[in-house]
């Protein structure tokens, strides 16, 4: 913080002001919402993971009680502009296959529209759904990432010469003499598994089209409002200016909602050619099969050391899954954990490289964490890994290995803004009472209790705060990464704010009212938040990636910036002094060494009413920042966690964990922990419950909440937390990003667990989730 | 989830349901809807006709009929984990019902409507076999006790005919009986992967198997080797099951799971 203020909000625990509105059902959910004269849609969905479509009939569904229209893939080909879009073409001979937001001719996974129909009401809708008549021919499908480029693979895309989507590689310092020289190495194949990423809100559209004027508006349940008027004004071929996207109150995202969807697109596209509003809301099975999966990875990780566990060289090779087409970024998300898979260590040498693949499968794209869980997954595991090898404690080679100095710059080439990765696991092991744990580990063993211990560490670090614009332009992503604040102050002494950041469910318009109102001397129930429509907004890059604070949060700060500098000319103005004799604390300025002045409020007024300016100052207390971060923000942390092994049926269970994290500093504490706690369930959750399965036909055998296993509170323990603080240099608010760091962190401390637990009967490898019938058959394979 | 459309009626009586069920082939009866509403939006099942039994409150009650406890069908579960005669006289069909589902499910669910669904994966089930329950059928002029061995026929079929209503269920006291059911689930609301039901009285007992074959089965060659003791019964429990193989388990993992719950089981009830 400036010295000239005080921190009265920023840091406090304020209570979040959405949730009166979203507890009292006061919100406004795009299921909530409905238009004169609305027609509803639904979908027909391939029953195949790859199939020839020979016909669509929709007569019968189009004559249906209710019905209005009724379309295959051919019938709208003529509606779009261009394909859905991907933003990331991530090398220069990437293959982009088209993406139709109706399959015309090959439906490429289950769950890939083939036709819509719309109707007076969502129960006709979805019974004239069941009358269209598809013919299918169905073929092979490969939906095994590790068989994507096997001989004979069935193609995704039967004009491209294989499964190959593109490669990416990266590299910095000598890793071939680092592997020459090593006098330890470990090699490690891990696998991602899939995961759906359920936010509680489904996704939901309404469009409406005004022929008169032919202006756009697309309500939609979505991260990201702004991406969509870019993007999809291309899609439906209509000016930018035409089109308004509102993201009202939106109910969880996880990335799955940071994406330019078929539906947003056939809403909008339907509702110009019928002339009528459009709703959609997904349905649960259907979010299974056509919102965006997460992860899908297969990892395999090498560590150069030398025989006391000091690591000198990295490699990395993957084989990702896109699914069948290529979303809004679904090349480069695992990219995005390519910088890090050196982790919180010192090592001069890294080599990485990614092959991207096509699968018959839903797409996959964002997911909470994006490559950065991966990434520390590998090197987590990878580390314990290590410290077998050379027999180490793995809390000794970690401390061996970490990075001291900062700021510090990786062998990838990235630059730490901060840190200090032995305070944090200094901290998380006294407030486990490691010893202790390890005490009553060693003693279940002994006894040979049914049910063993494993305790497991990430000492993670991650970039987030997307992100520096020259860093995506070079690494050939299609839009910046700044982001936009504007501060309206209103000449009744209320303020407010437009931000350029979508909240769904992270609380920004609580923790942007704390920054204004210390700013500008005010409280945060004087200060009003809006966001989500390009209308009242117009500029804007949304929210994912643990951006929001540190890169949207200081576009505000700037903001205000601009405002007082501004009413500092007005004050002086107005009392006849200079601007260096005011002196600016807690929203006043004062002449110094006197009681005379004026504060922001009264210089809003004056400003309004414009009677006493000076010369050439436009009237009106409203400025506008746009903020582009010179850097990631880099937090880090130490996770513990406690994993109970039932050694006769498998049954693993979370009974502790801790965290200690270093974000920066903190807004809301309240909010963070609330991000900390929901991020590390999420991690948890793909360590030991959450898999998508698809047989071997292609067919999602996870296709809903009682197959897919989302755990709840009931499964979990109530976790232990605590923070660290190195202020982030890179921006006057110190702040770093936290969204993400929970799950980031925790699916590498659970499964290192998990590992630890099974040691004894020399179990180094389990697939994840680490469910009781895989940690049994491993146990019986180990007798 | 949009289930087809259907016609609705609520039933005023026991004969009224009966009678609006013979109106229709394939009328369905609504007791909790915790079975029936997640299969009518999943449009895998489409009923002409839903026939709601939800305000016969007369079918809700737990009653002391000497020997016996009778349970009436519409009793939902929240009702008969916390029953004070339940717990005292049928302490395993009250502790099996506290683990079903979740809070929302026990205080919507019912016992009739869980029992005539006829689910594998059902917890009850297993339970009112161990028990040697019997079952009231109400039809068109007719009614009948089933014994549980009699009641369930395969998935999702029971002794229950199309124009027939179970109205309530009658257990035997446990008197001094050891009992106990463990239920292996991934989450505290999933169904059992496996569920194991005991009663042991005398050096003897029942055993009962959840989700081990297309109904409950009890574990005959487990019950014979009892006299050697829990590790033998459960050595012995998974002899003629042929449990599911799927996503959530394997038939190999399930019988696994059988042999281990029930020799748990047992040393819990004999250690009363």
């Amino acid at each position: 913080m400036a010295a000239t203020e005080q921190a009265t909000y920023i840091g406090a625990p304020v209570p979040r002001r959405e949730d009166r509105k979203l507890l009292t059902g006061q919100g406004s959910y795009i299921d909530n919402l409905t238009l004169p004269g609305m027609l509803w849609m639904a979908l027909v969905r391939s029953p195949y993971a790859h199939a020839r479509i020979v016909g669509v009939d929709v007569a019968a569904a189009a004559g249906a009680p209710g019905v209005v229209a009724a379309y295959s893939g051919h019938d709208l080909a003529g509606e779009w502009g261009g394909s859905l879009p991907c933003a990331w073409p991530v090398t220069e001979d990437i293959e982009m296959p088209p993406h139709w937001p109706l399959a015309q001719d090959t439906a490429r996974y289950e769950g890939d529209a083939v036709a819509v129909v719309v109707a007076d009401s969502r129960a006709a809708a979805v019974d004239a759904a069941e009358l269209i008549q598809v013919e299918w021919e169905e073929l092979p499908a490969v939906t095994d990432v590790a068989r994507a480029l096997d001989e004979g693979a069935p193609l995704v895309h039967d004009n491209l010469p294989s499964n190959k989507c593109y490669v990416w590689p990266l590299e910095g310092g000598d890793v071939a003499k680092a592997f020459a020289e090593a006098e330890v190495t470990v090699s490690e194949r891990y696998r991602q598994q899939r995961l759906i990423p359920c936010a509680i809100e489904p996704r939901g559209v309404l469009a409406q089209s005004l022929s008169a004027t032919g202006e756009l508006t697309l309500w939609s349940a979505t991260q990201v409002p702004h991406i969509l008027r870019v993007t999809l004004s291309g899609v439906l071929g209509v000016p930018e200016a035409k089109l308004r996207v509102i993201a009202p109150d939106v109910g969880g995202g996880f990335g799955s909602k940071l994406n330019v969807y078929a539906e947003e697109a056939l809403a909008l596209a339907l509702s110009r050619r019928l002339g009528r509003p459009i709703k959609w809301i997904e349905e649960r099975t259907e979010g299974f099969q056509a919102t965006i999966h997460g992860r899908d990875v297969i990892q395999e990780i090498e560590l150069a050391a030398t025989k006391e566990g000091r690591i000198t060289g990295v490699r990395v090779r993957l084989t990702a899954a896109m699914g069948a087409y290529l979303q809004l970024v679904t090349p480069g998300i695992p990219l995005l954990g390519a910088w890090i898979y050196s982790g919180a260590y010192d090592i001069p040498a890294y080599g990485f490289e990614c092959t991207g693949v096509f699968t018959h499968t839903t797409p996959t794209d964002a997911y909470r964490g994006a490559g950065r869980p991966e990434a520390t997954y590998a090197i987590e595991r990878a580390v314990d890994a290590l410290a077998r090898a050379v027999g180490k404690d793995p809390v000794e080679v970690r401390r061996l290995n970490f990075i001291k100095e900062f700021p510090h710059t990786i062998a990838s080439g990235l630059t730490i803004d901060s840190g200090d990765y032995d305070a944090t696991l200094d901290r998380v092991l006294e407030l486990a009472g490691y010893e202790t744990l390890r005490a009553d580990q060693a003693a279940r063993r002994e006894r040979g209790d049914v049910k063993q211990l494993g305790i497991g560490l990430s000492t993670y670090n991650e970039m987030c705060g997307l992100a520096p614009s020259r860093i995506l332009g070079a690494i050939r992503y299609a839009a910046g990464g700044w982001d936009a604040a504007t501060i309206r102050c209103l000449p009744t002494g209320t303020v407010q704010v437009l931000t350029g950041t979508s909240p769904h469910g992270q609380g920004h318009e609580t923790a942007w009212s704390q920054i204004v109102a210390d700013r500008l001397g005010c409280t945060p129930e004087e200060v009003e938040v809006l966001h989500g429509d390009t209308a009242s907004v117009p500029l804007g890059m949304d929210t994912y990636g643990s951006r929001s604070l540190a890169v949207g949060g200081v576009a505000l700060y700037f903001a205000a910036d601009k405002v007082i500098e501004k009413a500092r000319k007005i004050v002086a103005h107005q009392i006849e002094v200079s601007e260096d004799d005011l002196e600016y604390a807690a929203g006043k300025f004062k002449v110094k060494g006197s009681d005379e002045g004026m504060s922001v409020k009264e210089a809003a007024l004056a400003a309004w009413t414009a009677h006493n300016l000076p010369d050439g100052m436009e009237p009106g207390l409203e400025e506008t920042a746009v903020y582009d971060p010179p850097n990631f923000s880099w937090p880090a942390g130490a996770h513990l966690a406690v994993v109970e092994v039932d050694s006769e049926t498998g049954d693993t269970r979370l009974i502790r964990y801790v965290a200690v994290d270093d974000v920066g500093n903190v807004v809301n504490p309240t909010i963070v922990d609330g991000q900390v706690h929901g991020g590390i369930t999420q991690g948890v959750a793909q360590a030991l419950y959450e898999e998508a399965v698809y047989d071997d036909d292609g067919t999602l055998l996870t296709g809903n909440l009682t197959s897919y296993l989302v755990p709840t509170a009931a499964e979990l323990p109530s976790y232990e937390l605590d923070r660290e603080v190195s202020a982030s240099p890179t921006n006057p608010m110190g702040v770093k990003g936290v969204g993400e760091t929970g799950t980031i962190a925790s699916v590498a401390a659970t499964m290192n667990a998990v590992i630890d637990a099974l040691s004894p009967y020399g179990i180094t490898d389990l697939d994840m989730p680490a469910t009781p019938e895989r940690v049994w058959r491993a146990i019986e394979e180990a007798k | 989830m949009i289930p087809a459309a259907f016609d609705y009626e609520v039933a005023d009586s026991v004969e009224h349901a009966v009678e609006l069920l013979g109106s229709r082939e394939d009328a369905k009866l609504l007791a909790g809807g915790h079975s029936l509403l997640p299969l009518l939006k999943l449009r895998v099942v489409r009923p002409s006709l839903l026939v709601d039994v939800g305000r016969l409150t007369e079918l809700s009650y737990i009653r002391d009929d000497g020997d016996t406890i009778t349970v009436g069908a519409l009793t939902r579960h929240h009702d008969l984990a916390t029953d004070a005669l339940a717990r005292e006289h049928a302490p395993l069909l009250s502790a099996a019902a506290a683990q079903i589902g979740d809070p929302q499910v026990r205080h919507r669910g019912t016992i009739g409507g869980s029992v005539s669904h006829g689910d594998p994966a059902s917890d009850l089930p297993a339970v009112l076999l161990a028990l040697d329950a019997e079952l009231l059928v109400v039809g068109p002029g007719s009614e009948r006790f089933v014994p549980a061995a009699d009641f369930f026929k395969g998935v999702f079929t029971t002794a229950v005919g199309p124009q027939e209503m179970l109205t309530a269920i009658r257990v035997p006291k446990h008197g001094d009986a050891g009992t106990a059911y463990l239920k292996f689930r991934r989450r505290s609301q999933d169904w059992a992967t496996v569920g194991v039901a005991v009663v042991t009285r005398n050096g003897g007992g029942a055993i009962a198997l959840t989700n081990m074959g297309a109904t409950p089965l009890r574990a005959r060659a487990a019950e014979a080797a009892l006299a050697d003791g829990p590790a033998a019964a459960g050595a012995a429990a998974a002899e003629g099951t042929s449990p599911a193989d799927d996503v959530a388990a394997s038939a190999e993992f399930r019988k696994h799971l059988a042999r281990v719950l029930t020799r748990r089981a047992l040393e819990q009830a004999l250690a009363g």
